[in-house]
């Protein structure tokens, strides 16, 4: 080990999200040893992995990342980017390079750029699954060799080792495909000899920004790493990292608060003790890393299908009362008319599903509230097709038909849904499924990943 | 006996979120240890509860008390898997409501 301590920053939750420009010009006169971010998560859906197309805008990630570029350049610290475009597929590092090209051009910046590739090919997934490398984890949906060849884009989350390999290299800024989030911070550390235990609990607590502290605004924090714990403070002053803030951020988006598993193995926090420092800052001592089998999880999605939505009021109180009747009486028709129009029968090769807002439509069956009668309900409609044209077609003769159908209260010929748009129409594309829940065992922790070297 | 108080007054925070597409999470989270013991010492927020009110099997529900946070977690696989055809709540950020309720003595 060449130093006693080394500290990262933190910059923001996900690249793109923004922070203060006063917190990041702090967390430069700190003198961090690396700057690591995160650009990507699962949390938005299957869309963007099945599409492989980026949730954030690319001005949104412009800002940040030409921010984070010439903060690099004035400390000459490492810059890792993990999960480049969301979902971490091979075209999202391609935008992410695209984008750093473009503001080292314009910012004058030159610096050493790898880049590391996590996309499996469907056909190389199927064949390791068919050579037992792949394995389930609980609850993992069954699948086999020709749904993994279905998906439109597979991906490894790697550890940290590719990126230490880079770093071991000098390499200034490293942008990942689809990583582990802690792995971004924690590849230089272990790199300089840190133990492991410390290292990725303090990864784990700064992934996400200023979130572990008490402010929820977008913005990073500031990390020092020892030989016994670490200790975590927010970049903005007007706000601090407590031992509650510190341990509650354990909790976010982890189905176990104390067991978080890495490729190389699980962190266990069970035993961490949260100290306050001071007013803004806390230290973590007593987390321990237990090195387990390697493996690597992998995420793939399907394209299941087309949808056509509509959305549209209904204020009647007449139709409020007998709504779940109304809507079942049409879907009895809009049956009949689809298979009249298209041979294609409703619940099978295409769905409809009528959701009421204002009434169960977020928690549907498990909604034990005794709700009153609503003034308004608002009805959205989502047709499934196995193509665009289809469930646009369907759509329209059911938008149309719905709006007009009768009630026994009315004698005559009623409009009895308020549609905001023309057409009430909306098509909203390929939508995805996610469909693996596995992980893989790799010859090593490089073998599953590609890299790419050059000097900007 | 003190007068009973609801577990969505008690509590500092209440949500619910994702733990990755197959699983769900929630966090009860609390600004004293005090109110923390309070509602562990109730015992009514419990695995059975939990699996009762989301229709879950009990045995698939993760429960921890977690002191050093002042916090109570919970998790379950997801009944759907995220995003999948007919997702109410793609992030899982509104199934807590249900928790609010709790009558906490």
């Amino acid at each position: 080990m060449t130093a006693s301590r080394i500290s990262l920053i933190s910059p923001t939750g996900a690249l793109g999200m923004g922070f203060l420009d006063q917190s990041l010009e702090r967390g430069i006169s700190l003198k961090p040893d690396v700057i690591a971010c995160d650009a990507g998560s699962t949390d938005s859906g299957p869309f963007y992995l099945g599409s492989g197309t980026p949730k954030m805008s690319r001005r949104a990630v412009l800002r940040d990342l030409r921010r984070l570029l010439l903060a690099r350049d004035q400390l000459k610290v490492p810059l890792i980017i993990g999960s480049c475009g969301t979902s971490g597929v091979d075209s999202g590092v391609d935008w992410m390079r695209e984008m750093t090209l473009e503001i080292a051009r314009e910012e004058g910046l030159s610096f050493k750029l790898g880049r590391i590739y996590s996309e499996q090919k469907p056909e190389s997934m199927a064949q390791a699954f068919q050579s037992g490398n792949i394995e389930a984890l609980p609850g993992a949906p069954e699948i086999d060799e020709q749904l993994i060849q279905n998906c439109s884009h597979i991906v490894a989350m790697m550890g940290h080792e590719p990126i230490v390999n880079l770093l071991k290299e000098k390499f200034d800024v490293v942008l990942c495909g689809r990583a582990s989030d802690t792995a971004l911070f924690s590849a230089l550390p272990l790199m300089r000899g840190f133990l492991p235990g410390p290292v990725w609990h303090c990864a784990k607590t700064i992934e996400c920004g200023a979130i572990c502290s008490t402010s929820t605004r977008a913005d990073g924090v500031f990390a020092e790493i020892d030989d016994n714990g670490f200790s975590v403070e927010p970049l903005a002053l007007d706000s601090s990292c407590t031992p509650l803030s510190l341990a509650s951020h354990t909790l976010y988006e982890n189905a176990d608060p104390y067991l978080i598993r890495e490729p190389s193995g699980m962190l266990d926090t069970q035993n961490a003790r949260y100290q306050k420092l001071s007013e803004r800052k806390t230290r973590v001592e007593g987390s321990v890393f237990r090195t387990d089998r390697y493996t690597l999880k992998l995420e793939g999605a399907t394209c299941t299908g087309f949808q056509t939505v509509a959305i549209g009021g209904v204020r009647d109180p007449y139709i409020i009362a007998r709504v779940d009747s109304w809507l079942a009486e049409m879907k009895v028709f809009f049956a009949e008319r689809l298979k009249e129009l298209t041979g294609k029968t409703l619940g099978k090769e295409v769905r409809l599903d009528i959701s009421q807002y204002g009434k169960n439509a977020v928690m549907g069956e498990l909604e034990k509230s005794s709700a009153q009668i609503p003034n308004e309900i608002g009805l959205l409609f989502c047709v499934t097709a196995p193509e665009q044209a289809l469930a646009n077609d369907v759509a329209r003769f059911i938008t149309h038909t719905a709006s007009h159908w009768p009630i026994p209260e009315w004698d005559g010929f009623i409009s009895g849904i308020a549609f905001p748009f023309s057409p009430p129409e909306i098509d909203r594309g390929p939508v995805y499924r996610f469909v693996l829940n596995h992980v893989l065992i790799p010859e090593s922790p490089l073998s599953a990943f590609r890299f790419e070297m050059e000097n900007i | 006996m003190r007068e009973p108080v609801l577990l969505g007054k008690l509590a500092k925070l209440i949500r619910s979120k994702n733990a990755g597409p197959f699983w769900i999470t929630f966090d009860i989270m609390f600004a004293t240890d005090t109110d923390f013991k309070r509602v562990v010492t109730a015992k009514v927020l419990t695995k059975s509860w939990i699996a009762q009110t989301y229709q879950v099997e009990e045995d698939s529900v993760i429960f921890v008390e977690i002191t050093a946070a002042s916090a109570i977690k919970f998790s379950f696989p997801r009944p759907r898997i995220q995003g999948d055809l007919g997702e109410t709540d793609m992030y899982s950020g509104q199934q807590y409501a249900p928790l609010l309720n709790i009558e906490i003595r």
